[in-house]
């Protein structure tokens, strides 16, 4: 806070050609990816050039980037208030992905709670459902779509069966795992607190494996919920937001497992010291909330 | 990755700008990003008010003259998104940059790399934007609210780019609001308490804090579209079980929040100059603190009063009238204060200061026509009417806009160590003023009468309006062009200024010297009584 006395020493770099290189890289790979899907939309041969140059170029410039910043920490360059600003920038930045989900949550509680029963020509809206679709009946999870000629429901749901049947219900095995790489990670951080490097490696280690475990799992639902259920992205208001909240959690569960490799790599070369160790910290806050989410996934999307 | 180590032990030697282009490409100091956000969104500003002048010159008459309809459309899009997104909201960011640490008394923001991404993504998303235009099929047509399904069923497919570059353009707030955020909670100088920052510092914290919790959302809706266009979903189809009306909820969750981060920042502007000029301090420091607090809190629970007429539960509708209509107290609050400000203050009028008396005057306006938009009943016969044009260019013209241009003089003298020429700034007030009123007084009249808005064709009864509306646009466009002239002759040659600036300031900006140095306060400055919240 304002009180600090080694205010005078704040580092600020002189200049940087990251952050324009940054800039240009997510243009072209976003470009890119606009032309790629406008491509297929259109049903021309993709070109994915263009994505693939700025993908790259963001990879590279961000592992110089955050290399130096490691650097700067090594040279003694970050002070403690210079640290403040890094834990409140990660904190607000969790702050934000958290408004993130909650816009499709919103979504989902928004379609289940008014759209569903509405189309189904209940309440102030009704009559919508009783102009457009009369034979439409609102269920959660929606099997028959208002329009089933435009948008097939799924064949099968993957709504949670009854308590007794969880030891064969996937999801629930990845909240096990989800919820003990939370735990492991917290384990890792008193690790590092108690200066016990082989602890870290294998806590740490264990809690990638949980990550990469939950990522194969779930590629395995995903692919059980294309070819066995018939359950799509195009399956109408349940796939779309289960697709969604699952596919982007997904996303972040790759980004956060990715960190922490990262972490863990730096752990093996010993960056990490009790009084120092922000990327760590940062990682684990991410992962939290990363497990965060998958609780409010499980809980409004598979089993409610 | 040398100059991590000469940086390190050698603390005297204070660094200059870098020679050439690399200085603005790679620079990380809060000065030459703010000049950057604030020529970049000076030139969004031209652009688009090409834009709008295109609009007025085809509704200058009844009829079809100039433009085809499929154009128009693309025109009243891209004027909204780009003054919202590319000259509104980066010239807040810009002078934020400039002033928030010199105001709290820091060296520089506190996340200067990231400050220097923040910006450099915005022209690239900019540039992917207006490319659309160029493109075949033409760029976004569907408004600057883009409602689904015009957005997505019947978008043209450059809306791709449109969706891909909100998601830069949210990128970049974001980080430009945790820089903010991180700036005023971490960087301040020892002594300046929260309750002794100046105002604007405080209406940015709370400003930053909106962004923060609505960008993302917005990011989410477009990602929503993305994905109905391309991957088949049906978020917002209600064949699949969807709803455009959610659509509408979602965009109005983000879009409400936004117009008072439009607003927020030139609440604080006014804040600062009104006393000034006053010769008085603010009337009511810690009140409006509270009020802008209150402001933010509010704007998340009002969105739905853009949509009554969409169709909404009666509670609904009882629900977002009400807390509508709650916004205007602690509004009021902030317009008692700074009148109470100027209640017996020896007061001067110069530009900055007649830019903010014509904000306090105009924005009330603007505030006074959103209280009748937010009568449900009323709101059936003005929605999408000239009414509600005419009400929103009232909050963000005279508003938003004027505040930065009042800041842009006020500080300018301080930025390049420069004074303008008092008779050109006054005289570019009052072809501003003049221009404001003339091109939006009308459009509430016309709107009353029915006129629709978004149409490039209207009936005969609403054709003085409209051309009285367009020549006022033209008066303010070239006024506007003459601004430009006076900003580069007070740069090249204007009468050196002295620190203080005005007689009246406070504030630490003005113990600097004037052009403020190229790092603010390497050393924390000490926080007197008399410089704190002025
Ligand atoms: C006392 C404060 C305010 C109230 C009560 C208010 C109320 C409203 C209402 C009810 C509407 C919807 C009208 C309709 O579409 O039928 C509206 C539209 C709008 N307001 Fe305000 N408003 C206020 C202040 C502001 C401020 C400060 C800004 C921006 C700086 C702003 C910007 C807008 C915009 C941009 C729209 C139109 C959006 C669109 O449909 O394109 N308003 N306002
Ligand atoms: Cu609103």
């Amino acid at each position: 806070m304002a009180n600090s006395t080694d205010q005078s020493a704040y580092y600020i770099p002189h200049n940087s050609w990251y952050p324009f290189l940054i800039a240009a890289g997510a243009l072209c790979m976003l470009a890119g990816l606009g032309n790629w899907l406008n491509d297929l939309k259109a049903g021309d041969e993709p070109s994915h050039l263009l994505f693939y140059i700025g993908s790259a170029t963001l990879a590279v410039v961000l592992f110089f980037w955050f290399a130096k910043v490691i650097e700067e920490n090594h040279a003694g360059l970050t002070n403690a208030q210079l640290k403040r600003s890094y834990v409140w920038g990660m904190g607000w930045f969790i702050f934000s992905e958290v408004m993130f989900f909650a816009a499709f949550f919103g979504a989902l509680f928004y379609a289940r709670a008014l759209v569903l029963p509405w189309l189904g020509g209940e309440g102030a809206k009704g009559l919508t459902g009783e102009y457009l679709w009369p034979e439409f009946k609102p269920e959660w999870p929606v099997m028959t779509n208002p329009n089933p000629d435009v948008f097939q429901g799924p064949g099968e749901s993957m709504a949670a069966p009854g308590l007794g049947s969880w030891g064969g219900y996937l999801p629930f095995w990845n909240t096990v795992v989800l919820l003990s790489s939370s735990v492991t990670v917290h384990f890792a951080h008193t690790a590092i607190k108690n200066q016990h490097r082989g602890k870290l490696l294998g806590w740490l280690g264990l809690t990638v494996l949980l990550g990469v475990a939950f990522l194969i799992l779930q590629a395995e639902e995903y692919i059980h919920a294309y070819n066995e259920l018939g359950l799509t992205l195009s399956s109408g208001i349940y796939g779309s937001t289960f697709f969604l909240l699952t596919g982007f959690h997904g996303f972040h569960v790759t980004l956060g497992t990715f960190i922490l490799l990262i972490q863990l790599l730096r752990a093996f070369k010993g960056d990490f010291r009790p009084d120092d160790c922000f990327g760590f910290e940062s990682a684990s806050w991410y992962w939290h909330f990363v497990d965060v989410v998958w609780v409010c996934l499980f809980i409004f999307v598979y089993v409610m | 990755m040398s100059e991590v180590v000469v940086a390190h032990h050698d603390d005297h030697h204070d660094h200059g700008p870098d020679k050439g282009l690399a200085r603005w490409l790679f620079t990380t100091n809060h000065k030459d990003i703010g000049t950057l956000y604030l020529w970049f969104s000076f030139t969004m500003f031209l652009i688009g008010g090409v834009m709008a002048l295109i609009i007025r010159t085809e509704l200058f008459q009844p009829g079809l003259q100039f433009i085809d309809p499929a154009f128009f459309n693309q025109m009243t899009t891209n004027h909204g998104l780009i003054m919202v997104f590319g000259a509104i909201m980066p010239a807040f960011v810009g002078l934020a940059n400039w002033l928030v640490p010199m105001m709290v008394g820091a060296p520089d923001m506190a996340l200067p790399r990231m400050n220097n991404l923040s910006f450099w993504i915005l022209p690239f998303a900019f540039a992917m934007l207006i490319s659309t235009l160029f493109m075949e099929g033409g760029g976004p047509n569907f408004g600057w609210t883009f409602y689904a399904p015009l957005s997505t069923t019947y978008a043209p497919d450059t809306v791709t780019y449109f969706i891909f570059g909100v998601h830069l353009m949210g990128a970049s707030s974001i980080m430009g609001s945790i820089n903010i955020i991180a700036t005023i909670l971490n960087m301040r100088a020892p002594g300046m308490t929260l309750m002794k920052m100046p105002l604007f510092v405080w209406t940015w914290l709370i400003t930053a804090y909106l962004l923060l919790a609505v960008m993302p959302v917005l990011a989410g809706a477009v990602t929503m579209m993305l994905f109905d266009i391309h991957f088949g979903t049906s978020f917002f189809n209600a064949a699949g079980g969807g709803d455009p009306v959610m659509f509408q909820h979602i965009f109005w969750f983000f879009g409400h929040p936004e117009v008072y981060i439009m607003i927020l920042p030139a609440f604080g502007i006014v804040s600062q100059i009104i006393p000034t000029f006053a010769r008085k301090p603010l009337f009511g420091y810690d009140s409006m603190v509270y009020a802008t607090a209150s402001i933010a809190f509010l704007s998340f629970i009002v969105w739905a009063h853009h949509m009554f007429t969409v169709g909404m539960p009666l509670a609904g509708q009882l629900f977002f009238m009400y807390s509508t209509m709650l916004i205007a107290v602690p509004t009021g609050v902030k317009v008692f204060n700074w009148t109470a400000t100027m209640w017996r203050g020896s007061m001067t009028f110069e530009t900055p200061m007649l830019f903010a008396i014509a904000f306090v005057i105009l924005f009330t306006i603007g505030g006074f026509s959103g209280l009748m938009l937010a009568i449900t009943p009323v709101d059936y016969q003005y929605h999408d009417t000239y009414f509600v044009v005419a009400h929103f260019h009232y909050v963000l013209v005279p508003g938003a806009l004027f505040s930065i241009i009042a800041a842009v003089y006020y500080w300018l003298p301080k930025w390049c160590g420069r004074m303008y020429d008092e008779s050109l700034g006054k005289l570019h007030f009052w072809l501003s003023f003049i221009g404001v009123n003339v091109t939006f007084f009308p459009q509430h009249f016309s709107g009353l009468a029915g006129m629709p808005r978004r149409i490039p064709d209207y009936a005969l009864q609403f054709a003085d309006f409209n051309m009285v509306s367009s020549i006022g646009a033209f008066i303010f466009g070239f006024s506007q062009v003459f601004f430009l002239y006076v900003l580069i002759k007070t740069i090249r040659s204007g009468e050196p200024a002295t620190d203080r600036v005005w007689e009246g300031a406070h504030g630490l900006e003005w113990t600097l010297p004037s052009p403020a140095p190229y790092h603010s306060f390497t050393t924390p400055p000490n926080v007197t009584d008399a410089e704190a919240h002025s």
